[in-house]
């Protein structure tokens, strides 16, 4: 196809990106194993110091339960309503479908701060205090989308004829789900849980404007690093965060081969 | 089983409308109460004021808040803004095309798979992890200016500004481009491109006549992403920039925060959301949404 020097120079492309694409997450983590307190590269030496500074500051630690708190109970929303979503949009046709799954999507393809920003409005409006349970709500807004994209790609994939000859052999609705159609959208939708508590354990923009004065993980770091104090905590923390989000991911990415775009 | 349970099941099965009812109201409840009623209250707000001596909200209409945004100071910033979206997604689609060719049609299955997953992985890590990376890299005395300074030149002294801001954004997006592209290039029959040879088309023709056309759509569906995202963005700015970083989302962000005028932000957020529609039509125009 290309020529030989087209060749060489498309995986020097290649290369190039994936160093561009790495190099900042590998200097990242070595900086949470900074011996020194102090930012400059290279690095004095490796050290847990910091790790065990970190994992001993009670801020950090109300603010990673915070974040587990509110990621947990987003996927819990996530899994029930986008599973449901996934369920009527496939298996009925109705006016205004095409219209459901762009409202889906809607929380995502418009940046997030407008989310936040709506939500903040409706809370101040109705006069509901900020707390544990508005981000959960604004959290489980853009998390449903993830749940429902991996099960309604699974729905698609697998026949309805299955379904059908459960039916046929006498089994109730409850039977057929519990044993033919969970069964064949299960790592879809573990899948899709892990995504969504991902993308809520890190999100940072719709969290300011539903958290109020309490701290998520993300929050605490942002504040941190604005304040420029405490910062080889901050390191810690960070590759924490890096690390809650990457093993979701990966694991999703074994189950289903695919993980598409938030 | 018991007999109420049964007739219940035969009744659902029956009525189809019935299930699908059941099944799509709570999610739709929710997106509709909770969601776009949060944006009606939004879109609301915007045409009320703030008492400047109580900060109570002023539920009087007026056009004012919508009338600032077209004053120099504001029209700066949606234009910032909105420039650094298209030079980062502009940079993005460059760097994320000859990559995406080299996934979907010279690498090996099992390497497609690797760097497949290589993408994905920064696309799902951490944001804010990400962008405090580009601090430690780019501030004084960090990893770039030891670079330079190996190599032999002086330090570059980009941190905290607009160009520090259009790396570490471009960075950020970049696996957002990468995928959809790649969606697009794997799907082009391998007969099409030896058609091309075959008829004569050097490797450049072929790239400009048949592979860049069928990745269009592609890039356009990565692009909304690129652009939405830097579009709404005020971490990054506010962490990266500089004095010259002011972008529509740091002006909505100061005022629900300092400035404590909701109504004032609130007709801020309406100006990506406009652009955004805008855009969204013009990518289904496009045939960008058969790729996300």
């Amino acid at each position: 196809m290309t020529g030989r020097i087209g060749a060489v120079a498309l995986r020097l492309w290649v290369a190039a990106v994936l160093f561009f694409l790495f190099a900042p997450i590998a200097i990242v983590i070595l900086y949470a194993f900074n011996k020194s307190n102090v930012q400059s590269w290279p690095i004095a030496g490796l050290s847990t110091r910091w790790v065990r500074v970190a994992w001993h500051d009670p801020q950090v630690r109300s603010a990673l339960w915070l974040s587990i708190k509110a990621g947990v109970l987003a996927t819990a929303v996530a899994i029930i309503l986008g599973t449901a979503a996934a369920f009527g949009v496939h298996r009925f046709k109705f006016f205004g479908r095409n219209a459901v799954s762009l409202l889906l999507v809607l929380p995502l393809a418009l940046p997030g701060i407008i989310t936040g920003i709506a939500l903040n409005s409706a809370f101040t409006f109705a006069g509901i205090n900020l707390s544990l349970e508005t981000i959960v709500i604004g959290h489980a807004t853009f998390c449903i989308v993830v749940v429902y994209n991996n099960v309604i790609a699974r729905l698609r994939r697998v026949s309805g004829s299955l379904v059908e000859a459960s039916m046929d052999l006498g089994a109730s609705p409850i039977q057929t789900f519990r044993f033919v159609t969970l069964p064949t959208i299960s790592t879809a939708l573990v899948s899709g849980a892990l995504l969504a508590f991902a993308l809520s354990f890190d999100e940072i923009i719709v969290t300011t404007f539903t958290a109020g004065a309490q701290n998520t993980l993300p929050l605490w770091i942002f504040g941190a690093i604005r304040l420029g104090q405490q910062l080889p905590e901050v390191n810690v923390v960070v590759v924490a965060v890096l690390i809650l989000t990457i093993i979701p991911v990966t694991i999703s990415v074994r189950l289903t081969g695919r993980a598409g775009i938030k | 089983m018991s007999d109420t349970t049964s007739k219940v099941n035969a009744a659902l099965w029956r009525r189809g409308w019935l299930r699908g009812t059941l099944t799509l109201t709570p999610p739709l409840a929710w997106f509709l109460v909770i969601y776009l009623a949060s944006l009606v209250v939004m879109l609301i707000t915007a045409f009320w004021s703030v008492d400047p001596f109580t900060n109570n909200l002023v539920h009087s209409w007026n056009l004012d808040n919508f009338r600032q945004l077209f004053t120099p100071t504001y029209e700066r910033i949606i234009g910032r803004t909105v420039g650094m979206a298209a030079l980062v997604t502009v940079t993005d689609a460059i760097v994320a095309l000859p990559f995406a060719y080299y996934m979907a049609r010279v690498a090996t299955p099992r390497v497609r798979n690797l760097l497949f997953a290589a993408v994905l992985l920064p696309l799902w890590a951490s944001y804010i992890a990400r962008v405090y990376a580009w601090i430690v890299i780019l501030q004084d005395g960090g990893t770039l200016d030891w670079s330079f300074a190996k190599i032999g030149l002086g330090a570059p002294h980009i941190g905290y500004s607009n160009t520090a801001l259009w790396v570490v954004f471009s960075y950020i997006w970049l696996p957002y481009m990468i995928v959809p592209v790649f969606g697009a290039l794997e799907r082009i029959p391998a007969s099409l491109l030896e058609a091309s040879a075959d008829l004569g088309g050097r490797p450049a023709r072929t790239t400009w006549k048949v592979v860049l056309p069928l990745a269009l759509p592609g890039i356009v569906a990565g692009s909304i992403f690129t652009f939405a995202l830097t579009l709404g963005d005020y971490i990054t700015p506010i962490l990266i920039g500089g004095a010259r970083s002011t972008f529509i989302g740091n002006a909505i962000y100061a005022n629900v925060g300092v400035a404590g005028n909701l109504p004032f932000a609130a007709a801020l957020a309406t100006v990506p959301i406009v652009i955004m529609i805008v855009y969204l039509t013009i990518a289904r125009f496009l045939g960008a949404f058969e790729e996300i």
